[in-house]
């Protein structure tokens, strides 16, 4: 059992929890991810590692309630336990390998949309500890889902918010803010990281693609194991195909094919959507979910 | 008393019931009926059964006890050679080892022996009745890596030999291929396996789930900063293999690994549990191997017509003959000799249909079977929803990567010696599919036997 040391609401939907997991703690690095199952009917759900704390052999979460699985888990508190919590999975940013002070001389922004800040967090992080600060932009549908703003303007070097409703920051989506900085703000970058809703990380490619903006992104595709025996995370990248989970969850986003992957993604949207729709209505569920064939 | 030419029949579910649950197809004999099988056996001074089978169990050793109705002497001699008899009872390909070679087979059928394993084996589960500990512990410390057949193997003669064992398994569940890869209706998790795992525990053996080794923790790490003198990997082979024609990462299209661990591990379908399966309502499965037979009765008791897509002919089918027996009466339609070129796609990206061609048997290739060759101009389509690709797995190079001086094969298999599983790195030992590719789980086993012989060997000579 892994024991959840803290949980915090972030936002609507939104939840943080530190979690036990030493073996998980000593060796994981930014970009990685971890499975989480949290009983025995649960899915394994992976998540991207928000920050770790390897003295204390902890991990921080951050999590969507958006499937049967995370709803159950939103449920849990401080003291309660995970039945199983897998990692790290995947492999690091690729940056962790690179030459220290060759880094130092690129700058680096980094582009997150929603829950998208969770696995940004600990890349800025790492960088700041060695000296390096990177440009972070954060988007955000509106201000209330804006999540993790105050540990992230500790270690970003510039930090521009914006809102889909112009609630908060600037307004508009993330690629208006990318336009601004890099053609109106004169602002140069050598590489950019995105990670955040597939249609987001899209967009970004394809107007860094024109900005001549070399693009990592994470993906996050649906995943059962996580270890490279299902396959069910592939995704075209260029001319082959990689798993998501062993090969990644970082790629150059200039390669992958966007509209398969958001494709793959919606694979399981009617069955998931059965499955709240029975968490929610438990015995009163009759139909309308236009699968289980109730009475209307 | 029995038929001598002919075999005890065995209960089995009607092909009409069974064909809508995943309770287990075969029921076994009961006592009655074992006795009356074991009668049938010869006891053969210079068993050939016993060299057919890769643990050298002693059969008529086994058998006599149970023609005497001593069932839990007949156990104990099977579990000082195996520890999974239950489920080797169960998925051994018998008709290629120790059943081929019993005297009985040369006029009429060979004895039952899987059926009077399992039945030996079922009743020791029932009653409780567990395998010889050690008589004394060592102390010394040795990791298993993977809790499939050669790790569970391997740990369970280590730990009888006295060693301190510790088994490292990547999943939320022990049992490796025993609980992602084979279905329910073939071996039932709660009753044999996860029955059988317990007895390896109380052998002494540890557990320890959810670590993935080259991730959570290196071999390196473990043999220098964890205390262990010996490794064993025991890590399978588990990288899905797809055709690489166009249509491939369409929805519907599933490698047979994500459709039967969606419905073996995580339960898909059993309505309670949380992970879905996109069951299909019109599936093809492309291959012949026992895995290929896995997938597809799963997708039929999952409510789909199920056809079996393979390029060759009936006689070629990689999959045991039982298997293909139980597919066929249960209504899987076997569409030989037929080969995919692509995987037709409707504008959402789902699967609409397959493209196939039809195939002729032309000279035989390097594994001796024909090699099969596309008819020209006779390519068709069939309408399906849903593709489950069963063309065979790979080890995954998670723990060769990551395991300074551990050599591979150009397969990416750990290269290891038979005899012992000796490997290329000192101190590390590996056996089963990840050193052999794809295989069966009583050869998995065989190399578990030998990997612990082969440590203990290596350990007793380092402290002379």
């Amino acid at each position: 059992m892994y024991k959840i040391l803290k949980a915090e609401t972030l936002a609507d939907k939104t939840y943080l929890m530190d979690v036990h997991a030493p073996r998980v703690a000593s060796h994981c690095q930014p970009g990685q991810f971890i499975i989480v199952k949290m009983d025995d009917k649960g899915e394994r759900v992976p998540l991207t590692i928000c920050d770790y704390d390897r003295e204390n052999g902890t991990i921080t979460i951050v999590f969507q309630a958006i499937g049967a699985s995370t709803t159950r888990m939103a449920e849990l508190k401080a003291g309660d336990s995970f039945r199983d919590f897998v990692g790290p999975l995947g492999q690091p940013s690729e940056f962790i390998s690179e030459d220290i002070e060759e880094l130092k001389n690129k700058k680096i922004l980094y582009v997150a949309g929603g829950v998208g800040a969770a696995p940004v967090y600990p890349q800025v992080k790492w960088l700041h500890e060695r000296g390096i600060d990177a440009d972070v932009i954060v988007g955000s549908k509106t201000k209330d889902l804006l999540i993790l703003e105050k540990e992230l303007e500790v270690v970003a070097g510039n930090l521009y918010i914006t809102t889909d409703d112009g609630s908060y920051g600037r307004s508009g989506m993330v690629t208006s803010v990318i336009e601004d900085l890099v053609q109106n703000e004169g602002k140069h970058y050598d590489v950019c990281v995105a990670i955040g809703p597939m249609i987001m990380m899209k967009f970004v490619c394809l107007l860094t693609k024109k900005l001549n903006l070399h693009t990592i992104v994470s993906m996050n595709p649906i995943m059962v194991d996580g270890t490279g025996m299902c396959g069910a995370c592939r995704l075209q990248v260029g001319d082959e195909v990689k798993f998501a989970c062993v090969d990644g969850p970082e790629f150059d986003g200039h390669l992958v094919d966007f509209d398969q992957a958001m494709a793959r993604s919606r694979m399981y949207k009617t069955e998931e959507g059965r499955e709240i729709l029975r968490l929610q209505e438990g015995d009163t569920h009759h139909g309308g979910c236009g699968v289980c064939g109730g009475d209307n | 008393m029995a038929d001598m030419l002919k075999k005890v029949p065995v209960r089995e579910q009607a092909p009409e019931v069974r064909a809508k649950n995943f309770e287990e197809v075969c029921l076994g004999y009961n006592k009655e009926e074992a006795m009356d099988e074991s009668t049938r056996c010869l006891e053969c001074k210079n068993a050939r059964c016993i060299q057919g089978c890769p643990v050298a169990i002693n059969i008529p050793g086994f058998i006599k006890e149970v023609k005497a109705g001593n069932i839990e002497e007949a156990y104990k001699v099977i579990s000082e050679s195996s520890a999974l008899p239950a489920v080797c009872g169960r998925v051994c390909p018998q008709e290629s080892q120790c059943e081929q070679r019993c005297i009985r087979g040369i006029k009429g059928e060979p004895v039952s022996i899987g059926k009077l394993e399992r039945f030996v084996a079922d009743y020791a589960l029932e009653n409780d009745i567990n395998p010889e500990g050690p008589k004394e512990k060592n102390g010394q410390k040795v990791a298993v890596i993977g809790s499939g057949p050669s790790g569970l193997t391997c740990a369970g003669d280590l730990a009888k030999m006295g060693y301190d064992v510790t088994v490292f398994e990547a999943l939320h569940e022990l049992g490796g291929v025993l609980v992602y890869g084979i279905p329910e209706f073939r071996l039932p998790k709660q009753r044999v396996v996860a029955k059988e795992i317990e007895k390896v525990k109380g052998l002494g053996v540890k557990f320890e789930k959810n670590v993935v080794i080259g991730k959570s923790v290196t071999i390196d790490q473990l043999l220098d900063e964890e205390g262990f003198e010996a490794v064993f990997i025991g890590s399978g082979a588990g990288l899905p293999m797809f055709m690489g024609i166009p249509g491939e990462n369409a929805n519907g299209v599933f490698s047979a690994n994500e459709y039967l661990t969606r419905s073996n591990l995580m339960k898909a379908f059993d309505d309670s549990y949380d992970t879905p399966i996109a069951a299909g309502k019109k599936v093809a499965v492309v291959g012949g191997g026992n895995v290929a037979m896995d997938a597809a009765r799963t997708a039929l008791r999952l409510g789909a017509e199920v056809h079996v897509v393979y390029r060759r002919s009936e006689e070629e089918l990689p999959a045991r003959v039982e298997e293909v027996h139980h597919a066929k009466e249960e209504g899987i339609i076997f569409d030989l000799l037929t080969n995919p070129k692509e995987i037709l796609v409707d504008e959402n990206g789902n699967v609409r249909g397959m493209k196939v061609v039809k195939m002729e048997l032309g000279e035989p290739d390097a594994s001796g079977r024909r090699r099969p060759i596309e008819i020209p101009g006779s390519e068709y389509e069939i309408e399906v929803d849903t593709v489950i690709m069963s063309l065979g797995t790979s080890p995954n190079p998670l723990i060769s990567s990551t395991t300074i001086g551990l050599d591979v094969n150009r397969r990416k298999c750990i290269i290891a010696e038979e005899e012992t599983g000796q490997t290329s790195k000192e101190g590390v030992y590996a056996g089963g599919d990840a050193v052999t590719g794809a295989a069966t789980v009583i050869l998995a086993m065989g190399a578990g036997k030998a990997g612990a012989k082969g440590i203990d060997e290596y350990l007793r000579n380092r402290d002379k």
